[in-house]
Order: structure tokens, then C-alpha cells, then sequence
């Protein structure tokens, strides 16, 4: 897969990394503790967020700072979280979210 | 609960005014949604320009850092990952702490939540790929991971200029700048790091469409005169990221709910609450500061914020008044000062008539 993440930069340095897994869409997948749920699927290659819920469009990052909420996902199976200022915690469960979502049951 | 001064948003205004009110003696609640105070400062990573005093040539992270450590020394209580989801009458502040809805009772309140970019309608334009330049520099810059591989900039003020740089710096392929003005809207330092860089800008072309099918593969320029796309002009290229920088907009939700009256100013960035030459809005207790009153840049939020807390101190009785009269008009120059150049003093004769109108 594609690598995403930046490494090494010319003014902020070498990042420390400290990986976790969590699971997307029932696949497990590494991402850094603390960074925003938004920046791990990125670095995964994953861009879709949601669908839309009459058309059914894709839907992903669009203000990466909490005011917009085109990134909402079901994490931990609540509805509607904004990915792109949530943290990332080992175990986590995120997943696609299909309209409105529902609470518990996924999707 | 009660608190003497509630701050809303940690970013550059609200951490400068909970670091001016906490040192004035003010019993001070400072809350922001994000996991880190800071606000938009930690993704600027270009030197500031102005004077000394303004903290020229240092870089927004280091002053965010800075700003981090004062509030740090001085115990300001900080309450992160707590987002202010409403405010009821007598400046009651609803806050999500901890899973819980706080109602925090505040003397005095300021609100300093900043401000969010604008969109841009075209074709495609809600595809995955197409994101705010402010979106894509959060995730590069803090996130630390590339929204995209070949980017499209649209729009070449400052926002659209170093945000494409910073892409470059952290290894993207930036395609292109398109401007719909015939000239370049960012100050010269920063167009010549991207000219020298060998960026191409398009200038008096618009974005016409984002093509793909389930994210942004291609986009489609063309010329545009009198507000209105020339066909046949069209030229189109593989992208997977498109990031639109065309302004900002402060963002006044909650001023709304406390029923500050708002006016529209277009030099500030629009629909905005009004407010005093202390920053405080019409409703008594209530300030603004930063980006929420109006969008400038963060050195001007900084002293907003200063400007707003040390009247709420002297109102407070912590600040007598012959100290603090001295200390607002301290500010107050330096915001003078600040407010210069082409953008500047637009801003600055706005500034000036909502001032002079009075709440
Ligand atoms: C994405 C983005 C990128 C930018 N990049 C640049 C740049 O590169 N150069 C430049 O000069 N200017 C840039 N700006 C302009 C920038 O807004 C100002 O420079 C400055 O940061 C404004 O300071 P502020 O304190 O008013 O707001 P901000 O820095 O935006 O801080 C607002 C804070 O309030 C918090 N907040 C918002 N709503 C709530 C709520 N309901 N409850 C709790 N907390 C809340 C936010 O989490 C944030 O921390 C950018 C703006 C944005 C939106
Ligand atoms: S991208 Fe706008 S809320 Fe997350």
C-alpha cells in the first residue's frame, strides 16, 4: 500500500511513533495512539468516511477541524463521531457510516 | 458550577486571554473541543511577520508552544476534548466534559472559537479529495500524513500560497495554483518561495469540475472573465486531492445562542458579532475575540484576546482601572500596528466602523 505519512520533515523533524491497532470495516489495521482517527485512515489509504443518506454519495475529510462533519463514522458503535478531532485508542472499532447511522448495531 | 472569566476555544485568542486574565488574578475556565489547545497555530509552521512585539519571525508552533507553557506556570484550569455545546441566558455555559453536560456559570465569557473556511460550489466539488486547504494543512502538519499525492490549490491568498508550500515541503507534487483574479492575493515572500519552486499559478482561471468516481481523479481549470467560465478554454489534469482556499468565516454559533447582535462585515469575513472597544459584545459579560470577530491572522487574535480579558479583569475588580486603561491602550497601539498594509488597513477601517456604530 501507498505510504502516507511523513516521516521525516525539513522544519518539524522525525516523528516518535507509537503504533496500535484498531479495526475499520471489520479489518485490522495500525494506526498511531493519539493521532485523529481522520489521519489514520488517510495513512491507511482510506478516504471514504460515509455515504450520504438519500443519494447514497461518498463523503470524507472536508474542514479537518470539527466544523463541517463530512467525516462522521460509527466508532464504538455511536453515530455521527467526527473523526477528524477523535483520537485514536487501541481497540477502537470504526466503522463506515451508512445515512444517519444507529446507535449499537453498527453502520 | 461557577467561574469567575469561561474561555470558549484554546486557540491563539483564548489562550492569550486565559494567560492575561489568570495573571491579573481572575478565577479563569478555559475550554477547547480539540485533544490539544493550540487552535489553528500548530499547523502554522511559516516565521510571522511584524514587529518584535508581535513575535515576528518565529513560527506558529513555537508560539503556540510558548503559549502552552505560560498557561502551564500559571495553572490556568483547561478543560481539552470538551467541546461548549450551547450557552442559555446569564452567560451559563453547557459544556461536554467527560461525558457529562457541565453548566459552568461564568461572570464573564468570552468566546473564542475561530473561524472555518469557506466552501465552493462546483461540479464534484463534495467528492472525497476535495478538501479546505486548512484541512489538508491539519492533516500534514499535525496529522503528519499527505491527504494526497499531485494536489490542485484553488484560490492564492496567503491561506492558498503557504498551505501549498507546506504540501511541497512535506513531499506532494502541487500541480497548480488557480486564481480567478488576475493577480496573486498572497503577500509577495510567500508567492516567490512557490514561484521559485517552480509551482505554476493560473491566473484568472476557476475550478470548473472534480471528476471521479468515488474520490477526486482529475480536474478540470478553464479560464474565467466577468465571473463566468469561458468554454473552451478547459484543461485538465490527474489529481487526487483539490484544496479550495478562498476565505474564511468567523465562527459565531454560539454568539448566536447568547443573542449578541451580529452585523455583516465582508473585510472581516461576513456575518459576525459586534462588539466594543473592550471586545465585548451587546450582551454585558459577554466578549469575542480572534477569528470569531472577525478572521484576521493569529498575532491579531492574540491581542484580542489580551484586549478582552484585561477589560473583563478590570471589570471584574481584579484590575484597577488607571493600570488597566494603560494596559487596553498598550494593546490596543500594538493592534494599530498591526493592521497595516493592504489587507491591514482594511481591516483596520472596518475594525474602526463597528467600533464607532457601538453594540
Ligand atoms: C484550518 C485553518 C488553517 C489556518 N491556517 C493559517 C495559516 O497557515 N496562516 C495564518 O496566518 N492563518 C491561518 N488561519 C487563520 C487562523 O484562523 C488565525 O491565524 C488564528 O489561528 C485565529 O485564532 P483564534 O484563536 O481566533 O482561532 P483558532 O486558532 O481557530 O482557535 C479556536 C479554538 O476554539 C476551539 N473551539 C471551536 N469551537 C468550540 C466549541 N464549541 N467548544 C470548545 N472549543 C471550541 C477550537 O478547537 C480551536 O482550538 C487558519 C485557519 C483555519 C481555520
Ligand atoms: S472534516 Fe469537517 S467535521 Fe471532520
Amino acid at each position: 500500500m501507498e505510504d502516507r505519512r511523513v516521516r521525516e520533515h525539513p522544519i518539524l523533524g522525525i516523528q516518535e511513533e507509537n503504533f496500535v491497532e484498531i479495526t475499520v470495516d471489520g479489518q485490522t489495521l495500525r494506526a498511531k495512539e493519539g493521532e485523529t482517527i481522520a489521519a489514520a485512515l488517510l495513512a491507511n489509504g482510506i478516504q471514504i468516511h460515509r455515504y450520504t443518506a438519500k443519494k447514497h454519495e461518498p463523503r470524507g475529510i472536508f474542514c479537518g477541524i470539527g466544523q463541517c462533519t463530512d467525516c462522521v463514522m460509527t466508532v464504538d458503535g455511536n453515530p455521527n463521531v467526527r473523526t477528524c478531532i477523535t483520537p485514536v485508542r487501541a481497540g477502537m472499532t470504526i466503522e463506515t457510516q451508512q445515512g444517519y447511522g444507529k446507535r449499537g448495531t453498527g453502520r | 458550577m461557577k467561574r469567575e472569566v469561561v474561555i470558549i476555544g484554546g486557540g491563539p485568542a483564548g489562550l492569550a486571554a486565559a494567560i492575561e486574565a489568570e495573571s491579573r488574578g481572575c478565577d479563569v475556565l478555559l475550554v477547547d473541543e480539540n485533544r490539544r489547545a493550540g487552535g489553528q497555530l500548530f499547523k502554522q509552521l511559516h516565521k510571522f511577520f511584524g514587529s518584535k512585539a508581535h513575535s515576528a519571525g518565529v513560527r506558529g508552533i513555537d508560539i503556540g508552544r510558548q503559549l502552552l507553557q505560560k498557561t502551564e506556570e500559571l495553572n490556568v484550569e483547561v478543560w481539552l476534548n470538551s467541546p461548549c455545546i450551547g450557552i442559555f441566558s446569564d452567560k451559563r455555559a453547557a459544556i461536554l466534559h467527560n461525558g457529562v453536560t457541565e453548566v459552568v456559570e461564568a461572570e464573564k465569557l468570552l468566546i473564542c472559537t475561530g473561524g472555518a473556511e469557506n466552501p465552493l460550489r462546483f461540479p464534484g466539488w463534495t467528492l472525497p479529495g476535495v478538501m479546505g486547504a486548512g484541512a489538508a494543512q491539519t492533516m500534514v502538519n499535525v496529522g503528519r500524513v499527505l491527504p494526497g499525492k499531485r494536489i490542485l490549490m484553488v484560490g492564492s491568498g496567503n491561506v492558498g500560497v503557504i498551505v501549498a508550500y507546506q504540501l511541497m515541503q512535506a513531499g506532494a507534487d502541487v500541480v497548480g495554483i488557480v486564481e480567478g483574479m488576475p493577480k496573486i492575493g498572497a503577500y509577495g515572500v510567500h508567492a516567490a518561495k512557490i514561484r521559485r519552486a517552480g509551482i505554476p499559478f493560473y491566473l484568472g482561471y476557476t475550478i470548473k469540475e472534480a471528476k471521479g468516481t468515488d474520490k477526486v481523479e482529475k480536474a478540470v481549470i478553464a479560464q474565467f472573465q466577468g465571473g463566468k467560465i469561458v468554454e473552451g478554454t478547459e484543461l485538465e489534469t490527474d489529481v487526487d486531492v483539490i484544496c479550495v482556499a478562498v476565505g474564511l468565516r468567523p465562527l459565531s454559533e454560539l454568539a448566536q445562542m447568547a443573542g449578541v447582535r451580529h452585523g455583516f462585515v465582508p473585510e472581516l469575513g461576513g456575518f459576525m458579532p459586534l462588539h466594543d472597544e473592550n471586545m465585548e459584545s451587546s450582551v454585558p459579560g459577554i466578549y469575542v475575540a480572534g477569528d470569531t470577530a472577525g478572521v484576521e491572522e493569529a498575532s491579531t487574535a492574540m491581542d484580542e484576546g489580551r484586549l478582552a480579558a484585561a477589560a473583563a479583569a478590570q471589570a471584574l475588580g481584579h484590575f484597577p482601572d488607571e493600570e488597566a486603561e494603560k494596559r487596553k491602550q498598550e494593546i490596543r497601539d500594538r493592534l494599530e500596528s498591526l493592521r497595516q498594509g493592504p489587507f491591514g488597513e482594511r481591516r483596520m477601517a472596518a475594525k474602526e466602523r463597528i467600533v464607532g456604530k457601538g453594540v
